[in-house]
């Protein structure tokens, strides 16, 4: 029951701010890409790194127990190459697996197939998995999980240069935003 | 009803800033309650295992990827499944105060004019299949991977976004769309 009910609240919240930051449009998502809208890099940084630190300080203050917390194996062949297959999807399609749900529910008939392809590609890849198998243990670093492992610095300076890092990223986003702006004004008036 | 009820403009979207700590903390709060972080694939990947469990289920157990959720009978019976119809319900309710719910092919004028369609099927089929390899997606792997620190999640971020911005370069701008 508790399953359900927190499923359904997170779940709902998650997609309730997706939409609210327009992650439910292909134009905005992709806009990414073509540089002229950086609102997936600002909106994804801030998060990252509004929930690292958070997790950081309630580890510090023993509210949660890092033993309990999942963090993903570091097979980085097989992360490197779904995520580049992730993100050409994205580019093609103009979404990724999440925001298409949010696409599909405001009435965008184009994230339907998208969601409808997401089903086809998992099948195709179930389809050949006993040929391609090992694809998905691919590039195993075994001496470390976490970036504060990898470097031997504590997560206290791994955090403090990702905040470093998102004001970057707010502040070089929106100039070339600016920028692309008025290059579309200028192409207009020409 | 009045007239103005149907016509009344979509709401601006949040500022970027007020929507990443939003983000951030319904993703903290997620690991706070489970644990985990917030996913969207481990869902599709369930809805494919059920959909074979009753279209093909000889074929479905046989399967060395799909078998394993198929053995109880219930594939669809996790959190997942319960979170993912959350974001839908939560889209809707959003896209519904905001004014924003529209039924149309949306993303013409970027991807693929009148092809839309097959970019959109293209699209899902590659990003299906990616998430597979990486046991994850922009949600699971990339935003929950990458608040835990995780090599994983951040190389996966990385190559994202760099065959992201070059397969971008090849798609044509429709210019009359």
């Amino acid at each position: 029951m508790s399953t359900i009910i927190s499923g359904l609240l997170l779940g709902a919240g998650f997609g309730f701010v997706l939409e609210r930051a327009g992650f439910g449009n292909p134009n905005k998502l992709t806009g990414q890409f073509r540089l002229t809208d950086w609102s997936v890099f600002k909106v994804m940084f801030t998060a990252i790194v509004f929930a690292a630190v958070g997790l950081m300080l309630l580890e510090k203050m023993n509210w949660i127990d890092a033993e309990n917390l999942f963090v993903p194996p570091a097979f980085l062949g097989a992360a490197a190459l779904g995520g580049a297959l992730v993100g050409a999807g994205f580019a093609i399609g103009g979404y990724c697996p999440g925001t298409s749900v949010v696409g599909f529910m405001s009435g965008r008939l184009d994230a339907g197939i998208f969601l409808v392809g997401l089903l086809l590609g998992t099948w195709l890849f179930a389809d050949v998995f006993s040929a391609i198998e090992s694809v998905v243990s691919l590039g195993e670093y075994a001496s470390a999980n976490t970036l504060p492992e990898f470097f031997h610095v504590s997560d206290w300076l791994v955090n403090a240069i990702m905040i470093g890092m998102a004001i970057v990223v707010f502040v070089l986003g929106s100039w070339v935003e600016k920028k692309s702006q008025n290059s579309t004004e200028t192409s207009k008036v020409n | 009803m009045s007239q103005e009820s149907c016509t009344k403009e979509p709401q601006a979207y949040w500022h970027p800033l007020l929507a990443g700590l939003a983000l951030g903390a319904v993703l903290l709060t997620t690991f706070v309650v489970t644990g985990h972080g917030l996913g969207a694939t481990g869902f599709t990947t369930r809805l494919v295992a059920w959909v074979g469990m009753t279209v093909a289920p000889s074929i479905t157990e046989a399967n060395d990827y799909l078998g394993g959720l198929v053995e109880d009978g219930k594939p669809l019976s996790s959190w997942i499944t319960w979170q993912v119809i959350g974001v839908a319900i939560g889209a809707i309710i959003s896209a519904w105060l905001a004014h924003r719910i529209k039924i149309q092919i949306d993303g013409k004028k970027f991807l693929g004019g009148s092809k839309r369609s097959l970019t959109a099927l293209v699209g899902g089929i590659a990003a299906g299949f990616g998430a597979r390899v990486a046991a994850g997606c922009t949600s699971g792997l990339g935003l929950s991977g990458a608040a835990t620190l995780s090599l994983a999640g951040f190389t996966f971020l990385i190559t994202f976004f760099v065959t992201g911005l070059l397969i971008s370069r090849l798609m044509k701008q429709e210019p009359t769309v």
